[in-house]
């Protein structure tokens, strides 16, 4: 019946600030499926894509670090809301990206789902973990307390596509630091859509900052861009030495860096605890007892 | 730089004389000056926007427009400290580059003046806001007091603002009478007078005819510079309103022989934007406003995006602005 029909070639955008432009180079790339059949074009950002997306976390970061971790967390929970709301466009845009069985991107999808719940719960409690009242000898009080870091860098994961996006995601954002994600290159669709997601879940423009792209090729400026204080490159697993030249590059500014595995974990596993203290600074402040 | 304008204007203006001789003549004048086709204006000031200007031109336009930086700071909680601070900036904009260049001058309030004149001394100019600025709204003997203090404190340059309701209102030659006066404040013991810079606050204007009519109007009056904005009204500096003021000083240069500078001020934060300014000065007027003797920006935040660019041009790293001060 509708072999008449001309199908709607979809060519997606990036995700900087809240906004979906373009990438500035007006460059794309055919994305296909795990087949090998085309799916859509995907914006391939460019440096000057990752210099705006930097801009646009930096201007969002001092907002959404001074919420408080429960207005994060309940943020979060929206998010994971509003992907129950769009699972089957998830479960069609994973499956075609990683290939197996619907049942299997199901699985996927609802594992990423549960992994922002998981995270959203941790928003109001990782302070009582991760920081102290601690024992002084004198007439003081001595509280350690995290914080957020700033802006991070995150190359997100080659193969799982969603899964391994929000695992990386989620406990950046949720601890109140603002981020610019490069997603998978063969495997972008799954972000795409979940860059509209965050579009429609009060989280802030610039919070999130997601591109489409290569992450060998923008790997590098995110690495040494002086306004970015720490990145994740669990994108390049397995590539020892991209890996190794990010970490030099990232040294000029003492970024904070979370090295690569060897290879792809499984992110099946329940997280530890690093994911989200890796991007945050312990401040201790000293309050006198009686005045 | 200051005195060269003046020496030479009295032989081309004369053909002017009886334009400015009465309010009638001056009107016809003003109203006679062929209209702005505001559509291919801002037509005009899009596609200059859109020059690549990339690599070696790109590294001679940021320290151009370093060098072209009227630092400005207009707030009622200036300190001296702060004003201090911001003179420090002006003559080494980047401490960590002795080759970064010094911005033309620092913009301030009348009684801040020597306290930049200190830090300044004569290596870079001090501009000072004068004739009841922003508004303008004070009694002409308050206006020229006001300008001979902060020409006496020391300033080079002095920033008036026109009269906007009288201008508004047709009363032409009120706001002529009233640069002149101005004009004749700046004057030094010496003879030498203060640079005198005219700030239309084109936002408030309306059309373009109307900045166009006040680019002529300041310009036969003795003007230096002719100024866009204050930068406490929005809009402020535009790149068409620019091209205007541009088109003016070029056309006046060509019936009288005398040089006007021009200043866009306010809402030129990007080095991406100050050299879409650039571009177009090249093309309206040509090279020999290409200086910060005839072209300048009134800016704050400006100034560290260009040296961030700077940076990135010498470093080959995006730079943040952590690494830079506040101001």
């Amino acid at each position: 019946m509708a072999a008449s029909r001309l199908e709607v070639r979809k060519t997606y955008k990036l995700y900087i600030g809240g906004a979906f432009p373009r990438s500035e180079s007006g460059h794309s790339y055919e994305v296909h499926d795990s087949k090998g059949k085309f799916v859509a074009n995907a914006a391939k950002a460019s440096r000057k894509d990752v210099r705006d997306a930097v801009v646009a976390a930096r201007k969002a970061f001092p907002g959404w670090a001074g919420r408080t971790a429960y207005n994060r967390g309940q943020i979060l929970y929206r998010i994971a809301e509003v992907m129950e709301d769009r699972r089957p466009q998830f479960v069609q845009a994973v499956q075609q990206s990683e290939g197996g069985s619907a049942a299997q991107a199901g699985r996927q999808v609802d594992e990423a789902i549960d992994r922002l719940v998981w995270y959203a719960g941790w928003a109001d409690k990782l302070a009582q973990v991760a920081g102290n009242a601690n024992p002084v000898a004198g007439p003081f009080f001595n509280h350690s307390a995290p914080e957020p870091t700033g802006v991070v860098g995150v190359l997100a994961p080659q193969s799982s596509s969603l899964l391994g996006l929000v695992s990386v995601v989620a406990p950046v954002v949720v601890t109140g630091n603002t981020t610019v994600v490069v997603s998978s290159y063969s495997r972008p669709l799954p972000a795409v859509t979940f860059a509209e997601v965050l579009a429609t879940s009060d989280v802030p423009g610039g919070v999130v900052n997601l591109l489409t792209g290569d992450a060998a090729t923008l790997g590098p400026w995110l690495a040494a861009h002086m306004d970015v204080n720490a990145i994740d490159v669990t994108g390049v697993a397995g590539d020892l030495d991209t890996a190794t030249a990010l970490e030099v590059a990232a040294a000029d500014n003492l970024k904070r860096v979370r090295r690569a595995p060897a290879a792809e974990p499984d992110w099946t596993a329940v997280p530890a605890l690093t994911t989200m203290t890796d991007f945050l600074e312990t401040k201790t402040v000293w309050h006198p007892i009686g005045v | 730089m200051s005195a060269t304008a003046s020496t030479q204007s009295s032989e081309g203006l004369g053909a002017y004389a009886d334009v400015t001789a009465s309010e009638a003549s001056l009107r016809r004048f003003l109203h006679g000056l062929p209209g702005v086709d505001q559509v291919g204006a801002e037509a005009r000031a899009a596609a200059l926007g859109t020059r690549s200007i990339k690599t070696t031109a790109k590294a001679y336009a940021l320290d151009l427009a370093i060098s072209m930086v009227d630092l400005t700071t207009l707030e009622g909680q200036d300190t001296p400290g702060k004003v201090r601070a911001l003179a420090n900036k002006a003559l080494r904009p980047d401490p960590s580059d002795p080759s970064c260049p010094s911005a033309a001058a620092v913009c301030v309030y009348g009684d801040l003046v020597g306290d930049v004149k200190e830090i300044v001394g004569d290596r870079v100019n001090v501009a000072a806001v004068a004739t009841a600025f922003p508004s303008g709204r004070a009694a002409l003997d308050v206006k020229l007091a006001d300008t001979r203090d902060a020409v006496e404190a020391g300033a080079d340059e002095i920033d008036m603002v026109i009269d906007r309701g009288a201008f508004l209102a047709g009363h032409y030659l009120q706001v002529f009478e009233e640069i002149v006066a101005v004009k004749e404040a700046c004057r030094r013991p010496d003879g030498s007078h203060a640079h005198l810079k005219v700030i239309f606050e084109t936002g408030e204007l309306q059309t373009y005819d109307n900045v166009r009519r006040a680019s002529w109007l300041a310009m036969l009056a003795g003007s230096d510079f002719i100024k866009t904005s204050t930068g406490k009204v929005q809009p402020a500096a535009t790149l068409p309103v620019t091209l205007v003021m541009l088109e003016a000083v070029r056309d006046f240069r060509e019936a009288t022989g005398v040089q006007i500078g021009v200043k866009p001020a306010g809402g030129i934060r990007t080095a991406k934007d100050a050299i879409k300014y650039l571009v177009m000065v090249n093309e309206i007027t040509g090279p020999d406003w290409l200086t910060p003797d005839w072209f300048r920006f009134g800016a704050s935040t400006l100034l560290n995006d260009l040296l961030m660019q700077r940076t990135k041009m010498a470093t080959g790293r995006y730079s943040g602005p952590d690494y830079f001060t506040l101001d």
